[in-house]
């Protein structure tokens, strides 16, 4: 929960975007976040941020709802309340497949949900930040975040070079609970595939 | 970049081996196994030829005609994704004539040679005494057998014979303006759409219950065509990623990059757990009702000697692929791409055996150089069809208006 200095950019066009967005990674600014009126493919891996961890949650949460509903379910018919149901076994696992896969997508999708709001800091009567309103509608917002190596003029006069439209200077507070996801960002490489 | 593959001398020579190795167990069965002898059941080696042929035919036939539902599929979807390996799924369904005639060769022999053994319905007594057997009359007799087999094959032909001439129709005409793009891309739709229909009232819902349900004659299962096509899906998108990837090690197809076969690992994985829903839909219905005219199917698989089979089936089809292939870099691993697509064609071969034997050879499955050999020598053909067609047209279908979509797919 801090206060952080952010050097905004606006583009008008896509393919001014990805040059750019190369460009300020090879002059080792950190790219906070861009922010696009629709889904770009290929941008994140342009920005060079890190892999979700989403997966790997929901796989865990997943995990957690197979084991939860077959456990339980066993406990009950073979331990604390055993019933002969139509000449079935105790612990019939045909049967039980269909309510463990219910189950399973149910814990697994509910704490993705939770995991994808912590993981972008939100939460319901919470006001976020918005860099530019037009982020929305039809600019493509490139956040870079001030470290105490970077000059906020040198990078809005260097943003300015590849092609923003808009550049200002906004503080704004990062993250809400507990501590920041912070997006790491891998230091650009040459022989990267260019988009 | 030179856009024409060229049959590497090692392509031809396992070619030629596989081909020499199916053709020997043929060979070898006709001469060790009496094919012509015992056509009731009370030759057990004469009853292995006949099952084994009709298995292995079945399932690569089935195999090579998914190549053709997926070009289908993808175009009635608009997909552009695709169109960087079309030429491969093109090629192995240019297969579609061929082992379609030797399955006919196959079935016609069962049918006519009166094999009772393989299906119980064409024993004429045998169906006047049984009542659910003669209430299936008009359906599973010879005469709507061979027609319906006949029409089916046909239309597989014809149909993906007009796509794939649609395909090279554009290497002939050029870059393709707009107006004329339009056209081509309408004409291809249509064929397609004609296409899914076609396999949807075939492989979808009823060429199964004909050519492998009616084994066990008096059982059924609505559900069973829909799960043999899943089966086929999920080994037909295998055998697909098996010749891109091989096609990609050697330096062709050079706009195929890992998001392609991403994709394909995708469907891979993706119709490995459709696959695994149809497969337990039908067995917990069953198993829950417990009437004892459906169990009788799953009480040799399940209890008889095929239960290890039945799980292998399993562990294979859907446990490896659900665990291994559900991370994106295993997906995007070659070794292990192809690692598993030889797993999956494998796993859906097992299925098939164990669709086709226990109604046949009853409680004596035999897995030997005859059940290996046969399967060799269709993987030999499918070699020999697809290196054809593909070192006779141009690899990439460089003016199919989608083609761009293709060069810059990303997932």
């Amino acid at each position: 929960m801090s206060v952080k200095k952010f050097v905004v950019g606006c583009f008008d066009d896509e393919k001014v975007l990805f040059p750019a967005v190369k460009q300020v990674r090879k002059a080792g600014y950190k790219i906070h976040d861009v922010y696009t009126p629709f889904p770009i493919h290929g941008l994140d891996h342009a920005i060079g941020i890190r892999e979700t961890s989403i997966h790997t949650a929901g796989f865990i949460f997943g995990i957690t709802g197979t084991s939860t509903a077959l456990g339980f379910m066993g406990w009950i018919f073979t331990k604390d309340w055993p019933l002969n149901i139509g000449g079935k076994p105790h612990f019939p696992l045909p049967a039980f497949i269909p309510i463990t896969f219910e189950m399973t997508v149910l814990f697994a999708a509910v704490g993705m949900t939770l995991t994808f709001c912590y993981l972008c800091q939100l939460s319901p009567f919470l006001k976020r930040h918005h860099f530019h309103p037009r982020a929305t509608d039809d600019l493509f917002v490139m956040v870079i975040e001030c470290t105490e190596k970077s000059n906020e003029t040198e990078v809005a006069a260097f943003l300015q070079s590849n092609g923003a439209i808009e550049v200002n200077v906004q503080e704004a507070e990062t993250g809400w609970w507990l501590g920041t996801y912070d997006k790491q960002q891998k230091l650009y490489r040459p022989e990267e595939v260019g988009y | 970049m030179n856009n024409q593959f060229v049959i590497p001398g090692g392509y031809k020579k396992w070619t030629a081996g596989l081909m020499i190795v199916g053709a020997l167990s043929l060979l070898g069965g006709i001469i060790f196994l009496n094919p012509l002898a015992g056509s009731t059941g009370d030759n057990l080696d004469s009853t292995r030829f006949w099952a084994v042929l009709l298995q292995n035919s079945l399932y690569w036939l089935l195999l090579v005609n998914t190549a053709m539902f997926f070009i289908c599929i993808t175009t009635l979807a608009m997909g552009g994704w695709q169109v960087a390996f079309r030429r491969v799924t093109e090629a192995i369904s240019s297969l579609v004539p061929i082992l379609g005639i030797i399955f006919l060769v196959v079935i016609l022999s069962i049918v006519f040679g009166h094999r009772y053994d393989i299906y119980p319905w064409l024993d004429k007594t045998a169906v006047a005494a049984n009542k659910a057997l003669s209430g299936k009359k008009g359906f599973l007799s010879p005469t709507f057998y061979t027609a319906a087999s006949l029409i089916t094959i046909g239309l597989w032909w014809y149909i993906g014979k007009k796509m794939r001439d649609l395909s090279i129709q554009t290497d002939k005409e050029g870059p393709l303006d707009y107006e004329a793009g339009k056209k081509w891309v309408l004409k291809n739709t249509s064929w397609g759409a004609a296409f899914i229909v076609v396999f949807g009232l075939t492989v979808g819902s009823t060429m199964p219950w004909l050519w492998l349900m009616s084994i066990d004659a008096k059982w059924f299962s609505t559900m069973f065509s829909w799960y043999t096509f899943a089966s086929t899906f999920v080994s037909g998108i295998a055998l697909i990623t098996l010749f891109v990837v091989y096609l990609k090690n050697r330096g062709e197809l050079e706009y195929v990059t890992d998001e392609h076969i991403h994709d394909l690992g995708k469907f891979m994985f993706a119709f490995s757990i459709f696959w695994t829903y149809l497969w337990f839909s039908q067995y917990m219905l069953i198993w829950y009702a417990n009437i004892p005219e459906e169990t009788t199917y799953f009480k040799l698989r399940v209890q008889g000697p095929y239960h290890g089979l039945f799980l292998f089936n399993l562990i294979c089809n859907f446990v490896c692929p659900i665990l291994i292939l559900m991370k994106k870099s295993t997906k995007r691993n070659y070794a292990i791409i192809t690692f598993m697509s030889v797993l999956i064609i494998f796993g859906h071969w097992i299925d098939f055996y164990q669709m086709v034997m226990p109604g046949t050879v009853k409680g004596n499955p035999k897995l030997s150089w005859y059940e290996f050999g046969i399967p060799i020598g269709f993987v030999g053909v499918i070699l020999w069809g697809v290196g054809r067609f593909l070192s006779r047209v141009p690899l990439l279908a460089r003016y199919h208006p989608f083609l761009k979509e293709s060069i810059i797919h990303h997932t």
